[in-house]
């Protein structure tokens, strides 16, 4: 690791601040991405921003008709959750299924959309859900918040501070996951809202996290494996790589859209 | 350079550290308490987990500045020095449980947060799924599955 500095600020405001005014200064929650980078040299801040001392950052709670999960919720503390369990099921799962019991110790929600892998989970939930990230400036829509590879709409001075995921009527996650490192070769997070349903995918994409808006249509119309019939996507601008060919996550694509919707359902 | 205090295994460890220093760097190299293991060094094998505020976590993946104000135990936390072994320590001695040893204290640390998590009837299944955050090299799987299950009743009592 190279030298840097550490602060433990206790709000987010503090946090911001610190972030907006030193030159270089990078946010830590977790740390399980970031201290692993920071290892390898393959990221020199100076600073760094420890959010692990704010109060209240770390909620699960209801609000309105909203799962609202504070950005330090560690994934074991979404597994967990009753509040999660009884609002959105699929997602509870979906964080149990987050690396090995004592990364998700540390792991945070927060964490994992900011950094946005294109082979995390939190990222396609957040898409099948129609999340909104809130920040420290403002809301976003997860549409608009996912932008590429570890990319994000996040300016260089925001703090997320939750994420409120509206309830779906259904919804499932099926991960087919990379035996060594536990991240998703593919996932598909499918979601059946009151006014549509979206299929979101992560592992897959070149660019990240993504939608098959010919699954979400035909879903529309009946929310049924069957509806996916011989429904399929394009390899082009998937990944390749020795885990699995651009072809092969294609296929898997298909084939875990139609078990998330057997799951929904089930 | 930063001042931390952190309660290891019930005593409190107060330095002035560089903030780079790891929790397991911290036990080893500053504490000496080098029952925890540095493995992979990447967070994938388990050699190097503690306790943290009750919660196993990798400790080579965890800043030791992070863990100020916490608490900690180490596998030379579960038992004192010449009293009886903790029971899922002797689960592993009487099952043997290991081959060379170097994944032990990690794998004791995980069983013993399993149980703190499952329960103390744990079937096999439950077992293997919760460890796999731990890598055995000897691939002595069999036996450390055994233990757990024998060291998770013997916590009952």
């Amino acid at each position: 690791m190279y030298e840097f500095k550490f602060s433990r600020p206790g709000t987010v405001r503090q946090a911001a601040n610190l972030l907006a005014k030193t030159e270089d200064a990078k946010l830590v929650a977790g740390g399980h991405t970031l201290i692993p980078v920071l290892k390898q040299r393959l990221a020199k801040p100076a600073h760094l921003i420890d959010l692990s001392k704010i109060e209240g950052l770390d909620a699960i709670e209801m609000k309105g008709r909203s799962l609202a999960i504070g950005a330090m919720a560690r994934h074991a503390s979404v597994a967990n959750s009753a509040v999660v369990g009884e609002a959105i099921p699929a997602l509870a799962k979906l964080a149990g299924m987050i690396g090995d019991p004592a990364v998700r110790h540390m792991g945070t929600i927060g964490g994992s959309i900011a950094n946005n892998d294109p082979t995390a989970d939190y990222p396609a939930a957040c898409l099948a859900l129609d999340a909104t990230i809130v920040t420290n400036k403002r809301k976003i829509k997860a549409d608009d918040f996912f932008k590429g590879l570890f990319e994000t709409a996040l300016e260089p001075d925001e703090v997320i501070s939750r994420v409120q995921f509206p309830l779906a009527k259904k919804a499932a996650y099926i991960k087919f996951r990379n035996q060594a490192s536990r991240y998703a070769l593919v996932g598909v997070f499918v979601a059946k809202r009151p006014s549509e349903v979206r299929v979101a995918v992560t592992g897959a994409g070149g660019n990240g996290v993504f939608r098959v808006k010919s699954f979400e249509e035909a879903l529309k119309k009946r929310f049924s494996p069957k509806s996916l019939d011989g429904m399929t996507v394009p390899a082009d601008g998937l990944n390749s790589d020795l885990h699995g060919s651009a072809e092969y996550r294609a296929h898997l694509i298909s084939v875990l859209a139609v078990r998330a919707v057997e799951e929904a359902n089930a | 350079m930063a001042k931390i205090s952190i309660t290891v295994n019930g005593n409190t460890a107060a330095a002035n550290i560089d903030p780079r220093m790891l929790l397991v760097q911290f036990l080893r190299e500053h504490l000496r308490l080098t029952g925890t293991h540095v493995g992979c060094d990447t967070s994938q094998c388990g050699a190097c987990v503690v306790h943290l505020n009750g919660k196993a976590v990798k400790s080579c993946t965890v800043l030791a500045v992070m863990a100020d104000g916490g608490s900690v135990t180490t596998i030379e936390g579960l038992a004192a020095d010449g009293a009886p072994l903790h029971p899922m320590q002797e689960a592993f001695r009487q099952n043997h449980g290991l081959q060379c040893g170097f994944c032990t204290p990690g794998m004791i640390m995980t069983a013993v947060d399993m149980v703190n998590r499952k329960g103390n009837d744990l079937d096999e299944p439950t077992i293997r799924e919760e460890l796999e955050g731990n890598l055995c090299r000897c691939t002595g799987y069999h036996n450390i599955v055994k233990s757990i299950a024998a060291g998770a009743k013997a916590m009952a009592k």
